[in-house]
């Protein structure tokens, strides 16, 4: 396992990002690295629904073209709905990214091993599934260019970051699901 | 092609509907295509049920308008995902096709397509049914118009009699 830092990629990926930076991560420790960043109406936390993260990313990628949408999304989570990378790759969304924080482990269910430590690469899975820009991001000198990748690269834009598996300190962001869609809404949209 | 599929598509343009998420079904097809070749309108084609709820509240985030339109056989593979749509309060509306019902041959449809109406309103989906041509318009608008201004979640039944039950070469 290498040690790239998650809260250090996320704090990376999230910076200086504005009112035209709209992100979306799965339940789970993607949430609280988010937090951990820098709370934002401009970010639609997932406390449930696992593998929904990104077709709910893709559908806000679809209806807002002129925002750049990331979906920072664990390695179970994309596990979960493999078959969205494929319906995404299709819709070609140029706006969209998935930033996948891959830890090889199930985090908020006791470090259980996933598919990824095991054979599976969600890198080469995304690339097959017809993403343009697949990475792999494993060392420290990689990591700028998986960052500006998922910020600027037209999309759809897929990278792996290999983070370590150690788990961070909690930094819980709200959970009342009708105040996330209405402060998101009323932030992006103008109306709620 | 009956024009009830013309109907519910007027609908969805009446009603400013931007994306159709959709898995591919033949009870829609007519629906799917003209959703497709319509401007201003944008029909994602998924690979499970699920990401149409999903996808529907993302283009709601974002300010579009959504419809789901799916059969009746994959409305079990949505259940987790709607915890989403309760929880934050998304306006959703499907319109299923009825399989497992009035003529059904495919004995595999049964068990999902009996218990449809069951499993929605237990996850917290208020059906509307039509079993009659002359109601569909009708009855989706009025769908889209509650859901929309209520934001609830509603599923348009599409019944298998309206529909046309599916013929086998074996029958």
């Amino acid at each position: 396992m290498t040690a790239l830092n998650r809260r250090e990629i996320v704090a990376k990926l999230l910076a200086d990002r504005g009112n035209d930076l709209l992100v979306v991560p799965s339940l789970g420790q993607a949430c609280y690295d988010c937090m951990a960043a820098g709370d934002s109406p401009q970010t639609f936390y997932m406390w449930g629904a696992m593998g929904g993260a990104v077709p709910v990313a893709l559908g806000l990628a679809i209806a807002q073209p002129d925002k750049r949408v990331i979906c920072i999304a664990g390695d179970g989570e994309l596990l979960m709905g493999l078959g969205a990378l494929a319906a995404t790759a299709a819709e070609a969304p140029a706006n969209f990214a998935i930033a996948c924080l891959d830890n090889e482990r199930y985090g908020e269910t006791g470090q259980q091993h996933t598919a990824t430590g095991r054979g599976a690469n969600l890198t080469a899975i995304a690339a097959g599934a017809g993403f343009g820009t697949a990475m792999m991001v494993t060392t420290e000198d990689e990591v700028a260019a998986g960052v500006k990748a998922c910020r600027e690269t037209p999309g759809p834009v897929f990278v792996t970051f290999k983070v370590d598996d150690a788990p961070e300190e909690a930094a819980i962001p709200p959970k009342d699901g009708a105040y996330l869609k209405s402060r998101f809404r009323e932030a992006v949209v103008g109306k709620i | 092609m009956s024009e009830w599929r013309d109907d519910i598509f007027d609908c969805l343009q009446e009603a400013g509907v931007r994306q159709v998420a959709y898995v591919p079904d033949a009870g829609h097809a007519r629906l799917i295509d003209r959703c497709h070749e319509a401007n201003g309108m944008r029909a994602v084609s998924l690979t499970t049920e699920e990401d149409g709820v999903a996808l529907m509240a993302g283009a709601w985030l974002g300010g579009d308008k959504g419809v789901m339109l799916m059969q009746s056989s994959g409305v079990g593979n949505t259940i987790n995902m709607l915890s989403l749509v309760k929880n934050c309060q998304f306006p959703l509306v499907t319109l299923v096709t009825m399989r497992g019902e009035w003529g059904e041959w495919n004995t595999w449809q049964v068990p999902m397509g009996q218990t449809t109406q069951q499993h929605f309103e237990v996850a917290g989906v208020i059906c509307y049914r039509c079993d009659k041509p002359e109601d569909v318009k009708e009855t989706v608008a009025t769908a889209l118009r509650f859901a929309y201004y209520t934001n609830s979640a509603v599923a348009v039944l599409l019944g298998q009699r309206l529909i046309g039950a599916k013929i086998f070469p074996e029958d």
